[in-house]
């Protein structure tokens, strides 16, 4: 097993698939010359040279199309937008085109695109560049939303993200691409779709994705001085969800709390919520209980950043409410 | 189904109201909706209109009259329908009250008035007003009544243990039956995974956990408050109540009597009495009869006496209301047909409402003297103890024998200060010790 960042993961798993396929290729802000804004794209340009790695201008519904265009012939782009804060730029061409542009030629057109990059707030990057996109990702229909939370979760999945016909949005974070994590040596793909129990228990189930799966770890080691078990479980994908594994999870331990950076209205928690009371409810001790961002545009000022964002805490005190324990 | 229409509160301010007009007769045909009758308020006159459609079958009440809210001012049903005005109506129509009664806490009368029903349905009544009174409130615990609270998981474990959820209380919000509440109701070992939470307990002895009911909970609640809130002090004094039993054991004398010859009449206990001697002194010192309200002091008008009613599950204090009012065998029957529904679980909740003052007598289990605490918003509360045969000095200092009774009363310092108590309990003492006080 090798120790490395997560942006090694990410770097390395495009690294193997341009190297398995030709048709794979690069594009996006920084990525060829500078290595990457976050180094996430480093020693690609040096592998794999110029018609593969492309600095592309500060246009990202310009290269967003330019992607879709170029799958739609047969390629098979990887966009990184520098921030999901800016991809928004490119939204009418990964919404209205990459996502319905198999349906709407009657599947005469695939869009193997992979729309990367990091997602949600950072540190003091202030309300334009701290918002979180997977509650309006994940709502439109014709593409798979992948939001892993480590190193092994990312070159799994982003193998598989290269691979898949389909359009895919992968969404990191900036907070997390220095986080090492273990990998196996050899060749590894993690299927989409498919989630992972990142800690069993048996009193609680926590669903947490990205960087709020660790702030859902840290608060299940804290319940453990007050007896609590609880059951972290990250479903990596979140469209298509994986709900077997988040209702087999509920159904053991009764409780759903759901940590998510998304603000809470019309949140990819609202949808899992959903979803377990409608499949789970004879199962449920307790209303689902979510933890999201307040619902503000995110403060500069970093003690206020702070007082946003979900935090340990907060998820422990929810967790106690679903336990109804003081 | 004949429907008896009540004297409606048309405003919050209303007491009685009084028939202007009749917009329909006797025999017509009204269609829910549309107006029946012009009701003159303590504001306006106005037009009350008909809850439902059917037929006026009878007037109770002729224009120029008023009387209480609630009281049947008509039947409607359908036409011709056959209907028993005693049976529907309770028999007898209340009359206006001369001097407004102390506002009642409870809501005002439903606009869709039915009649009166003879004990609650369910046996306890559901959806009690839970307003700033005594502790009865406690009373409309849900258990076994009503719609129950509780988590979809804990119906499912409790249906496939064959345990009826609406016999548990619940721990949850707002009294929701949760998991652990069927766990511990049916002693399951699952309580296991719940039990890491709680202290652990001691082990290997046979201690029982219980759940707590909404009684309890109330109870708990309200006393604590109670303590809390009003600074309590307790002044306590003796009568010497030799005249009074003679009286007494007289009075009921004459009252076996009378059954004997086929009337009937209620006997009297010493604690009503003592309930009869409290509400007049109440009146003697209206400071007592009053009620802490922050930055004023509600001095009431009448002295709703409640009275300590002690149950396997708990204490209720329903109020014998108008108290001052109300003659001695008036009072014990009173008191008899509350502790009875109370036992029996039908106190509507208006028998909780409105006390002023609270009287709780433990004497039957020979307890010679106790401090009670105070039912919020009430100012004191009076706990008597037992008559007893008590070696005393008299006045012209021999030791003679008397029968004396000792009583506590609790003072809310806030509004009754130790002079303002002890002259009560002097008064109090005087009407005990002579009774014939009372009728001048």
């Amino acid at each position: 097993m090798a120790l490395i960042q997560f942006r090694e993961a990410i770097a390395q798993a495009m690294a193997e698939e341009m190297a398995r396929d030709d048709r794979v290729f690069l594009l996006g802000e920084e990525v060829a010359q500078y290595n990457g804004a976050y180094k996430a794209s480093k020693g690609l340009l040096d592998q794999f040279g110029a018609s593969r790695v492309w600095d592309s201008p500060i246009s990202e519904a310009g290269f967003a199309g330019l992607g879709v265009g170029a799958a739609m012939v047969g390629l098979r782009p990887i966009i990184e937008m520098m921030t999901w804060n800016f991809g928004i730029q490119g939204f009418d061409q990964i919404v209205n085109h990459a996502a319905k542009m198999c349906y709407m030629s009657g599947g005469q057109f695939n869009v193997p695109i992979v729309f990367r990059g990091p997602n949600g707030a950072a540190h003091m990057l202030g309300s334009q560049h701290s918002q979180s996109f997977d509650a309006m990702l994940t709502n439109v229909p014709g593409m798979k939303v992948i939001s892993p939370s480590t190193p092994y979760d990312t070159k799994g999945l982003l193998k598989s993200a290269i691979r898949d016909n389909n359009p895919v949005i992968f969404l990191e974070s900036e907070m997390m691409y220095g986080l090492k994590g273990e990998v196996p040596e050899g060749e590894y793909l993690i299927p989409i779709g498919v989630g992972d129990i990142k800690r069993a228990g048996e009193h609680v189930t926590i669903i947490a994705w990205n960087k709020m799966l660790h702030v859902a770890m840290a608060a299940a080691e804290q319940l453990v001085s007050i007896g609590v078990s609880a059951e972290v479980l990250d479903p990596r994908t979140l469209q298509p969800l994986d709900e077997e594994l988040i209702f087999s999870s509920v159904r053991k331990t009764h409780r759903l709390v759901i940590v998510d950076e998304g603000w809470d209205f019309a949140a990819t928690s609202a949808q899992i919520s959903d979803r377990v009371q409608r499949e789970c409810f004879d199962d449920l001790d307790a209303p689902v209980v979510r933890v999201n961002s307040l619902f503000v545009p995110m403060p500069y000022a970093e003690d206020l950043e702070h007082a946003v964002l979900p935090t340990a805490e907060r998820v422990v005190e929810a967790v106690k409410e679903v336990l109804y324990v003081g | 189904m004949a429907l008896v229409i009540e004297m409606p509160k048309l405003s919050d301010t209303m007491e009685e109201g009084g028939i202007a007009n009749w917009l329909k007769k006797e025999g017509e045909k009204i269609g829910e909706g549309e107006p029946l009758v012009e009701i003159e308020t303590d504001k306006a006159t106005q037009e009350y209109e008909s809850p439902e459609e059917g037929v006026l079958l009878k007037i109770l009440v002729q224009p120029g009259k008023a009387v209480a809210l609630r009281t049947p001012i008509a039947i409607i049903g359908a036409a011709g329908e056959k209907f028993d005005l005693a049976a529907l109506t309770g028999g007898g129509t209340k009359t206006a009250a001369t001097t407004p009664a102390a506002a009642p806490t409870t809501s005002a009368v439903p606009p869709k008035p039915t009649a009166k029903p003879v004990g609650a349905p369910f046996g306890t009544p559901v959806g009690a007003p839970f307003g700033a009174v005594t502790v009865t409130s406690a009373q409309a615990a849900p258990v076994g009544v009503g719609r129950v609270k509780a988590s979809p998981l804990a119906r499912k474990v409790a249906a496939e243990l064959g345990v009826d959820v609406s016999q548990i209380s619940g721990s949850g919000p707002a009294g929701r039956v949760v998991l652990r509440d069927i766990e511990h109701r049916s002693g399951s070992g699952a309580a296991a995974a719940q039990s890491a939470l709680v202290q652990p307990g001691v082990a290997g002895a046979a201690s029982t956990t219980i759940p707590v009911t909404m009684m309890r909970k109330t109870i708990a609640k309200r006393l604590l408050a109670a303590k809390n809130d009003a600074p309590h002090f307790y002044l306590t004094i003796s009568a010497d109540v030799t005249k009074l039993e003679a009286w007494r054991q007289q009075l009921n004398g004459a009252a076996a009597k009378a059954a004997k010859a086929g009337v009937a009449a209620t006997k009297v206990s010493l604690n009503d009495v003592v309930i009869l001697a409290a509400s007049r002194a109440l009146k003697v010192h209206p400071e007592v009869n009053s009620s802490w309200q922050g930055d004023t002091i509600l001095q009431h008008a009448e002295a709703h006496v409640a009275i300590a009613v002690a149950l396997p599950e708990g204490l209720v204090t329903p109020v014998i209301r108008r108290a001052d009012a109300l003659g001695l065998r008036d009072i014990a029957a009173s008191v008899r047909d509350l502790a009875g529904k109370a036992k029996d679980g039908k106190l509507s909740n208006d028998a909780y409402a409105g006390g002023t003052f609270t009287i709780s007598n433990l004497g039957m289990f020979g307890i010679e003297e106790f401090t009670a605490i105070i039912n919020p918003p009430q100012a004191a509360i009076l706990a008597v103890g037992a008559a007893l045969p008590t070696p005393w000095v008299d006045e012209h200092g021999a030791l003679v024998v008397q029968q004396r009774m000792k009583m506590t009363l609790s003072c809310d310092h806030r509004v009754v200060d130790g002079a303002t108590g002890a002259k009560f309990l002097q008064t109090l003492v005087s009407y005990l010790e002579e009774p014939m006080q009372m009728l001048v």
